[in-house]
């Protein structure tokens, strides 16, 4: 392989390792507050780019304002699932809230068959979207910078709140014991509430960048990515942001890196994730970044 | 009322079972015997679930992976050769299969055989790890086994999957399967082998300490669990007499633990009706998706509406049934004698030493 092609298979990982990452936030936060695997985050994932679909072609409105509404609808979106559907089972077994999470899944999976239809759409790509710069060699496009900058910007502003502000320092305490947290004072409901927000805002950032990577929007979309950004969060060690993103670009680049080094197992593509995941868990159990928590007798 | 009752009551229902298969098999259209059948699967697929997961306490996701595998034996030990040779288009099948035929029962039995070999398999290295995370490695193992049966055409014919599988599956053989599945599971339960799974599932550490070998009861669970999801596949295969990679993704998993959590986990009386109840109301839901009038209202065909109102259906059912709908309590002919001795004793004044 020649190293322009080499340059531009990386690039290509980069760009999709960042949109694993931005998606895999929502999960390892959502599961280091409540342990809860958060089924329905890809569904949130899909419903951002549909949102910025509408809000483009039927209000005609800027691209900028649809951007920031989309973003602000699909965190609404995760709010008020977690108040529907993951708090009332707050205090019931684990398992139970996994499923309202599968139902949740469901749920707007199928919504989005009835409201948007399940014929595919193809995504509105602006002009400034479409342009390929050369380098050398390498072809990159305006898309693949753009993913890349706009994760990093959102990624650091993430890591700003949650070990800068007092909301952050909230959702840490939070995460190791919910009960002493109430006790001094935390606003248990608020904060949780506030990590969906900032997860699912994440998570339609991810998926309008996604939208514009792969611009074709349909209600099965969020599946796949969603999947795979859980177990990007895996690999880092669920519940550690800064392993998410690792694990979303460790994930990102392998998956890409594989199909370039071997075309002829391209279909295998997929399976060579899992068996990263598994191959990992193995030496880590707890993900790369994970915390070894040791059972005390 | 005597305990060892409990045995010719059991009996009787059996007979009683019986009886009311033989005549849904001759009354029953087809539509209705598809449901029950499906049903009487997922009871297979539950119960057999619950065994890991309910009883021993590892949470794994790889049902639907075992399943395929049990539905690919099946398919190509029942079709006939010519047959094989025929819808084998991207690429000639390979020669074991080629000549293979086998009747329906020894396929299934095969079948069970070769999901319990995957599961060994994966399972040796895999039940190492706890909670969340066995769940997704095993979750991972199923989507590898769909994926490779995606991309071996000269084996599993592909994403084009095999046609025409005869149907064999009726309802003799799916309730018959499900009530042998409860009855093993059953009597793995109630021996030394299940009380070591269970000390497993309320806590590891405590359970190596008196002696249970961890390694040896997690896998044998999980083997065990695999064997049936494998049979259920195969009865699955034959039901369908159509399968393809696409039908064993992920959300055939999370459909079978649904059932086993809306029964309520550990409980195998939950299981079975959830598993019914599950399937029922998937299908009795089809009419809101096909269009109808409320009086004057005419509400067109709305696709996607049936699938909306069954995960509102399941949410609200989750919500209010937080362990589900029997909440772990078994059924026992010992719980029906007392509910009608406490019936009775309300009606006259109570005689006092019930049970």
């Amino acid at each position: 392989m020649s190293l322009s092609l080499f340059l531009q298979n990386l690039a290509n990982g980069l760009s999709l390792g960042s949109l694993y990452a931005l998606i895999a936030i929502g999960y390892t936060m959502v599961y280091g507050i409540l342990r809860l695997i958060n089924f329905a985050h890809g569904e949130i994932f899909m419903l951002a780019p549909y949102f910025l679909f509408y809000g483009l072609l039927i209000f005609h409105l800027p691209w900028w304002a649809s951007f920031i509404i989309a973003v602000a609808l699909t965190a609404l979106t995760g709010m008020i699932t977690e108040r529907i559907a993951y708090r009332p089972l707050r205090n019931a077994p684990r398992i139970s809230a996994l499923i309202s999470a599968i139902g949740v899944s469901y749920f707007l999976q199928n919504l989005a068959i009835v409201v948007f239809s399940g014929i595919p759409k193809s995504f509105f790509r602006p002009k400034f979207f479409k342009t390929i710069y050369h380098f050398g060699g390498v072809r990159l496009q305006s898309t693949l910078f753009a993913s890349v900058v706009v994760s990093a910007v959102f990624l650091s502003a993430l890591l700003y709140i949650v070990y800068k502000t007092k909301t952050g320092l909230a959702m840490r305490s939070i995460s190791t014991d919910i009960e002493t947290s109430r006790l001094m004072a935390v606003n248990v409901d608020k904060t949780i509430s506030v990590t969906f927000a900032i997860g699912s805002a994440l998570a339609a950032v991810g998926g309008i960048l996604w939208g514009l990577r792969f611009p074709q929007l349909f209600p099965l979309m969020g599946m796949m990515p969603g999947l795979k950004a859980f177990i990007a969060a895996v690999v880092g060690g669920i519940g550690n942001i800064p392993g998410a993103m690792l694990g979303g670009l460790i994930l990102g680049m392998s998956e890409i890196l594989f199909v370039a080094f071997l075309p002829a197992l391209s279909g295998y593509r997929d399976a060579f994730i899992f068996f990263i995941l598994i191959f990992i868990l193995l030496f880590k159990p707890d993900g790369l970044l994970g915390k070894n928590v040791q059972e005390k007798v | 009322m005597k305990k060892n009752n409990g045995k010719l009551y059991t009996i009787i229902a059996l007979i009683v079972l019986a009886i009311l298969v033989y005549f849904a098999e001759k009354n029953l259209d087809a539509y209705n015997l598809r449901i029950l059948n499906l049903g009487a699967i997922y009871v297979t697929l539950g119960v057999s679930l619950n065994l890991i997961f309910g009883f021993t306490g590892q949470f794994s996701l790889g049902h639907a992976g075992f399943m395929a595998v049990g539905a690919y034996v099946t398919a190509l030990l029942v079709l006939p050769p010519w047959y094989k040779e025929m819808i084998y288009i991207l690429e000639p099948l390979v020669w074991p299969f080629t000549v293979m035929h086998t009747p329906f029962i020894v396929a299934l039995f095969l079948s069970g055989v070769f999901a319990a070999i995957a599961a060994l398999l994966i399972g040796l290295p895999v039940l190492r790890l706890k909670g969340d995370y066995l769940g997704i490695a095993t979750l991972g193992f199923a989507e590898i086994i769909r994926i490779i049966a995606n991309n071996i055409p000269q084996i599993t014919n592909g994403a084009l999957g095999i046609k025409g599988i005869p149907e064999f599956t009726n309802l003799w053989w799916t309730i018959g399967v499900a009530v042998v599945t409860i009855y093993i599971i059953k009597g793995l339960i109630n021996s030394s082998y299940g009380r070591a799974l269970m000390a497993i599932r309320e806590n590891e550490i405590a359970a190596e300490v008196i002696g249970v070998n961890l390694t040896y009861h997690k896998v044998m669970s999980f083997t065990i669990s695999a064997f049936f999801a494998g049979v259920a596949g195969g009865l699955f295969a034959c039901l369908l007499t159509t399968i393809d990679p696409k039908a064993f993704m992920f959300i055939m998993t999370f459909n079978i633990l649904i059932v086993v959590v809306l029964g309520g986990i550990g409980s195998i009386t939950g299981t079975v009706i959830a598993a019914f109840l599950f399937n029922i109301s998937l299908e009795y839901l089809r009419p809101i998706e096909a269009g109808f009038n409320i009086g004057p209202i005419v509400i067109p065909a709305i696709p996607g509406l049936r699938m909306v109102t069954f995960a509102a259906l399941l949410l609200i059912v989750i919500l209010y049934k937080q362990n589900g709908l029997m909440g772990g309590i078994e059924f026992s002919w010992n719980g029906v004698s007392r509910f009608f001795q406490r019936l009775f004793s309300n009606n006259k004044s109570s005689e006092g030493g019930a049970i």
